[in-house]
């Protein structure tokens, strides 16, 4: 009789789908639901969910999702466990009136008698040169937003572990999965029920001359950055923030104090977003360490181009990040 | 000038009383002890609202939405649930809802003064909150409906039902229709109540849409529809305990549209002489006179020999003593600290909100000084 092997190699939509049978298989209360999810989702994330755990727990709903949020809010409230898949972070827009107002405030409106644990998941960012709206990096809207937690992660280990702690979370999570990374990640992944805990960050690799803040598809964009600078001498700290909110203040503020040089990468547009939450937040607790202002490389201050016609020149990619900490460097 | 007792907004509707009292159905009439329980439950809530008009005016209320003269609705449509099992999602004019549903008049009181202890309804009751966005709670009813329908079939009983209101006013937003199409699509255990009560703020119903009446809304969703008087408790009650009944046998939902009237002002801060035009203020003034909820139920109970102004000033009497052991728990509630506004975001705090709540505490126990 041999082991089961600990770990397999996976890529991050296999562990999404390992994770979301994992969860299913782990509390009957969970129930999966989005526009195509009975047939295994148009990235396939849920693949052979529904034949294995039958239609009443993996299921189509209409084609709303101001609906697919609002009747999951109501699925929890009753008690169970709602998992809803949003096709495209794009399409969150309709259903950004029951976040706000309806799904980060049950608890709190109702003091403790209501909770919504639940879980919206959906592909974000860009990099596959899709059409109009489906490269959309809302993470920071969603982050805006109280009582919601924000998950964005960059592996597919951290995809299946933070995204068995999402479900298992007593509060809403919004769960960001990187399009670009969904199969061109590729991991080892524990077997078993193994989650990860939310709100820590992890340092994907240590030095000591400048910080990288970044998080799901800009990672490793940043790990390439961090390596041509290694080859000009300079060694980059790379955080992946993991989760946006709650967010691990002491792993940043750790590596800020120690180089005091900062750099945030996200696709999102510059404006509002989460780099300037990040940035703010530096600048309150940690000026006195700073040797150089913050800088932020993200997507521009417009749409984000459909296609292929301006992808590369919206998307953060090493070279700009690369810019980025010569700059600090050099300040 | 003068209106006919048939208006027109009730043409099609369904009702077991006239206005004046008189059995217009008889064989739909419930048993003496079921009216007079009925009649009681509803005139509970009616000086309840009567009463908190005048607590606003004296400072111990915040701003109150009424729904005074469309208790017939709430009243009559809550009586068919069996609470706390059954789940009821108010708006936030359905004062008359929760206390029918069973919400305790201290909670009540402590919800329209902003108290957070008044929103946290009892853990036993299928109750939600009050809440101000309109029509959100439409798709939530759908969901909570959708999960006691799995239930009840994994665990082989009969589902709870979900009643949800929303106003002639709500039925053009968009979570209407969503929350509609779910419960049709899914064909879950939910009833839906629009009281349309011909005023939205300022705004008549008929410019709220093209549609001959909001009823006929259901069709396209696939669900079942009815119109009836609103101010009819007899009649609401029936159409709602048989969209109950269908919903608990698997029958799936059903839209209601109860026809009342809004005679009140929309809150305590609100003023319709300032948008009534004449003939508005004319039919406001049919409803309140003729058309009142409690004087049609009264005059077929007193025809009956049921009903006495004895009994009534008696049941007058104990509301109000309900409502000052009510003010006086509510009185008793502990004042809030201001931090406290900072708990309950999550079920365990963040670091950052536990930051925010000292920083917050400090600035109190400093008494605000620099």
């Amino acid at each position: 009789m041999t082991a089961a092997p600990a770990t397999r190699t996976l890529t991050m939509v296999q562990a999404v789908q390992d994770a979301l049978a994992q969860a299913l298989e782990h509390d009957d209360s969970v129930m999966l639901f989005g526009e195509d999810v009975g047939m295994g989702g148009v990235f396939r994330a849920s693949d052979g969910l529904r034949e294995r755990f039958g239609a009443e727990r993996v299921f189509d709903t209409p084609l709303s999702e101001a609906g697919i949020v609002g009747m999951g809010i109501g699925l929890a409230l009753a008690g169970m466990r709602p998992v809803a898949e949003i096709q495209f972070a794009g399409f969150l827009y309709p259903a950004l009136e029951q976040m706000g107002v309806q799904l980060g405030r049950y608890r709190h409106r109702t003091q403790g008698r209501f909770s919504v644990p639940m879980v919206i998941r959906a592909p974000y960012g860009g990099g596959i040169h899709s059409p109009e709206l489906h490269s959309e990096s809302p993470e920071g809207l969603v982050a805006a937003l109280p009582g919601i937690k924000v998950v964005v992660p960059s592996t597919p280990a951290d995809a299946r572990g933070l995204l068995l702690s999402a479900i298992a979370d007593p509060d809403p999570v919004m769960f960001f999965e990187s399009i670009k990374l969904y199969r061109s990640a590729r991991g080892e992944v524990p077997t078993g029920y193994a989650p990860l805990p939310l709100g820590q960050a992890r340092v994907v690799r240590s030095g000591h001359d400048c910080t990288v803040l970044c998080y799901g598809g800009m990672v490793e964009v940043c790990l390439r950055a961090a390596q041509a600078a290694q080859g000009a001498g300079i060694e980059v700290e790379v955080i992946d923030l993991r989760t946006l909110v709650p967010l691990d203040l002491d792993t940043i503020g750790a590596s800020v104090q120690r180089t005091g040089r900062v750099v945030i990468v996200h696709e999102a547009a510059r404006r509002m977003g989460f780099g300037a939450e990040l940035s703010a937040q530096i600048a309150e607790r940690w000026l006195p360490s700073l040797q150089a202002p913050v800088l932020r490389v993200a997507g521009w201050d417009a749409p984000y181009p459909p296609f292929t016609s301006a992808e590369a020149a919206y998307r953060p990619d090493a070279r700009r990040v690369a810019l980025a900490i010569r700059r600090v460097l050099e300040f | 000038m003068t209106l006919s007792t048939a208006d027109p907004r009730l043409d099609g509707t369904f009702c077991i009383l006239e206005a004046d009292g008189t059995p217009r159905q008889p064989t739909l009439l419930p048993e003496d002890a079921a009216a007079l329980r009925m009649y009681r439950a509803m005139r509970r809530t009616r000086v309840f609202d009567e009463r908190a008009l005048v607590l606003q005016r004296q400072g111990r209320l915040g701003v109150y939405p009424l729904f005074g003269g469309m208790e017939a609705t709430q009243v009559g449509a809550v009586l068919a649930l069996n609470p706390p099992h059954d789940w009821l999602a108010p708006t936030y004019r359905g004062s008359g809802t929760a206390l029918a549903y069973g919400l305790p008049m201290h909670k009540l009181i402590l919800t329209w003064r902003g108290h957070p202890d008044g929103f946290r309804m009892n853990p036993d009751q299928h109750l939600l909150p009050f809440y101000t966005p309109i029509a959100n709670q439409l798709p939530h009813a759908a969901g909570i409906a959708l999960a006691e329908q799995r239930l009840a079939a994994r665990e082989g009983r009969d589902p709870n039902v979900v009643l949800a209101f929303v106003g002639d006013g709500g039925t053009s937003e968009g979570d209407f229709h969503v929350g509609l199409n779910f419960a049709g699509a899914y064909r879950v255990p939910a009833v839906f109540v629009i009281e349309n009560n011909g005023w939205a703020i300022s705004t008549p119903t008929q410019l709220q849409s093209a549609a001959n009446t909001l009823a006929s809304r259901g069709e396209g969703y696939g669900i079942p529809a009815v119109r009836v008087d609103g101010n009819d408790l007899l009649a609401v009650h029936h159409v709602v305990q048989e969209a109950v009944a269908r919903a608990r046998r698997g029958g799936g939902p059903t839209l209601i549209e109860a026809i009342t009237y809004r005679i009140l002002p929309h809150t305590s801060s609100d003023d319709p002489a300032r948008y009534h035009r004449s003939e508005d203020a004319v039919q406001a003034d049919h409803w309140r006179r003729h058309r009142d909820p409690g004087q049609r139920l009264r005059a077929y109970l007193g025809g009956h020999g049921l009903w006495t102004d004895d009994l009534e000033q008696q049941l007058v009497a104990e509301v109000e003593a309900e409502l000052r052991d009510a003010l006086a728990q509510a009185d008793a509630a502990p004042g809030i600290e201001p931090w406290e506004l900072l708990e309950h975001v999550f079920e365990t705090p963040t670091p950052d909100l536990l930051e925010q709540q000292s920083e917050l505490r400090a600035l109190h126990e400093e008494g605000g000084r620099p």
